[in-house]
């Protein structure tokens, strides 16, 4: 069946009403003014160039990039492993495990940053990056373990079979045939883990501290206190940063399928 | 390969969630039956006061019932919006279908900060919305830090989650079947209502229950779009423990939170396997 016009139409408004907070961030960054308007005759660099000159802006970004690298690959290399396990082999309480390790999906980030506030008071390590690490990578790896556990799952087992009948060592399986045939999944994994802790605010806001604010903490206590062109900036570039890490995220491993969750 | 191989794969992650997720969940379950005074601080005593007054106290009440409608609005929106674009959608061809779906999705990936800033641009007093209306002469709303502000970009956020599921239960329809209804006569509203409509239910129910659950605990909307009107329980979690410092109030708080979240995913588990039985037998 074909789409009706009155579909097309319902379809349309709802593309502009997806859009436009981003277009009209974008647009305001290059307002030439004082207030958060959408500059219609005069463009100007300012608001974007202001951002690189506001420090704590700068130091934000870098420590919520180092926090986004540093835990996407703790959590790629705890879930390797772990999905290995998990998908290949039955031992006991498999399933208990995999829904324990899936399970932070399921419990809201609030709660996550209450409890974990807890803990670094008690044993007295609030605003160590450490364990705004730690905390991030139990966060982001059950995104890594779902895209490795698909990979896993969907992979041919008869090359790693010829392999050991070859007489292969379960190492060199796994580091020359195992390994590269996963690894689109592992890049994804990597990737999706990335992007989510880059952009997690709500669990972050009770972990972090002033020496270690990640940038959507810092864009959320600047944008509740004032709201200039500046945010639209910060915004702007935060809106570029994501756009390209989505292009690579399409490239290794495919858009559709980090979305939609199919093979 | 012993039996206890795979297992100890699995070690080095489970460790980390032991230390970094049932530890503090369990310290954070003692401290909301702690006692605390404003003079004294937090005591060493267990009480129940805390969860008592979550579910006495007029105030506290009335932010689980606000948050509560925001987020049952919000499903519903999300429910009559996201169901037929995803039925368009899946219907458009080849280049269209995946680009669209991606238009729908990829804001997933994008900052909450960023897209609730943006929203407060297009609903501020001289926001591209008020514009519009100003241009056709309709008088000018005033939607920031009201409830209205904080459902669309609810909406707005949320809708993937409906879409996804949805989306997923279309792609298992086989077309033949709409298509031998509307050879065999069938109007297309019935084709919809009685063949499309009743398969994707699984899907419907799995995105609404998503929705409600991220709706109810959301922080960053109702914290910049609600400001100090539309205070939610997320945002009430959070005077507790950095103005108000009663941490024992604000655990106890979170985690009625987590256990209404909690019954409505059982609830609906159990809802599920009853249909699947009833479909089977």
């Amino acid at each position: 069946m074909r789409n009706g016009p009155l579909s097309l139409t319902f379809h349309l408004l709802l593309v502009v009403f997806l859009l436009a907070p981003l277009v009209v961030v974008i647009m305001v960054a290059f307002t030439p003014g004082m207030t958060l308007e959408i500059p219609l005759d005069s463009f100007s660099l300012r608001w974007l160039e202001a951002v690189f000159h506001h420090p704590d802006f700068v130091a934000s970004f870098w420590t919520s990039l180092w926090l986004a690298l540093a835990s996407g690959t703790l959590s790629v290399l705890l879930a390797i492993p772990a999905a290995l396990a998990i998908a290949r082999s039955s031992f006991p309480g498999r399933d208990a495990i995999n829904g324990l390790l899936l399970s932070p999906l399921l419990i809201p980030h609030l709660v996550l940053g209450v409890a974990i506030l807890r803990l670094l008071t008690v044993i007295g390590e609030t605003g160590s990056f450490f364990w705004l690490l730690l905390s991030h990578t139990v966060v982001v790896s059950p995104y890594a373990l779902r895209l490795i556990l698909a990979a896993i799952s969907g992979m041919d087992e008869s090359a790693e079979q010829a392999a050991y009948s070859l007489g292969a060592s379960r190492w060199t399986v796994f580091r020359r045939i195992t390994f590269p045939m996963i690894l689109p999944g592992i890049t994804g994994g990597w990737l999706l883990a990335f992007i989510t802790s880059f952009d997690e605010l709500t669990m972050s806001i009770f972990v972090t501290s002033p020496s270690t604010v990640t940038l959507p903490v810092r864009m959320y206590m600047y944008a509740s206190e004032t709201l200039d062109p500046m945010m639209a900036a910060v915004s702007a570039l935060m809106i570029l940063i994501t756009g390209l890490a989505m292009i690579l995220l399409d490239r290794v491993y495919g858009l559709d399928r980090v979305l939609v969750g199919e093979r | 390969m012993t039996r206890r191989g795979p297992f100890l794969l699995t070690v080095p992650m489970l460790a980390l969630y032991l230390v970094v997720l049932c530890l503090p969940l369990a310290m954070t379950v003692v401290l909301s039956f702690q006692t605390y005074s404003h003079s004294a601080g937090m005591g060493e005593g267990f009480t129940v006061s805390n969860y008592l007054r979550v579910v006495t106290d007029e105030y506290y009440i009335e932010i689980f019932v606000r948050t509560l409608r925001i987020s049952v609005i919000t499903t519903v929106v999300c429910l009559l919006i996201g169901v037929p674009e995803a039925y368009i959608v899946s219907r458009m061809r080849s280049p269209w279908k995946s680009i669209f779906l991606i238009v729908l999705l990829a804001p997933l990936l994008i900052s909450v900060v960023v897209r609730t800033f943006g929203w407060s641009v297009v609903l501020g007093p001289s926001g591209p919305f008020n514009q519009l209306l100003r241009a056709f002469d309709i008088p000018t709303l005033r939607l920031l830090y009201r409830e209205p502000a904080v459902v669309i970009a609810l909406v707005h956020v949320l809708l993937p989650f409906m879409i996804i599921p949805v989306w997923a239960s279309l792609q298992k329809l086989d077309p033949m079947v709409e298509s031998a209804g509307l050879s065999l006569g069938a109007s297309k509203s019935t084709v919809l209502r009685r063949i499309v409509f009743p398969q994707i239910i699984p899907g419907i129910l799995s995105g609404s229950l998503i929705v409600f659950g991220l709706a109810a605990s959301s922080f960053a909307i109702p914290g910049l779009l609600g400001g100090r009107r539309v205070k939610t329980v997320a945002t009430v979690v959070y005077d507790e423990y950095l103005t108000q410092l009663n941490w024992p109030l604000g655990a106890a708080i979170a985690f009625v939170l987590l256990a209404t979240n909690l019954a409505i995913m059982l609830a609906y588990n159990a809802m599920l396997e009853r249909e699947q039985r009833r479909s089977i037998g």
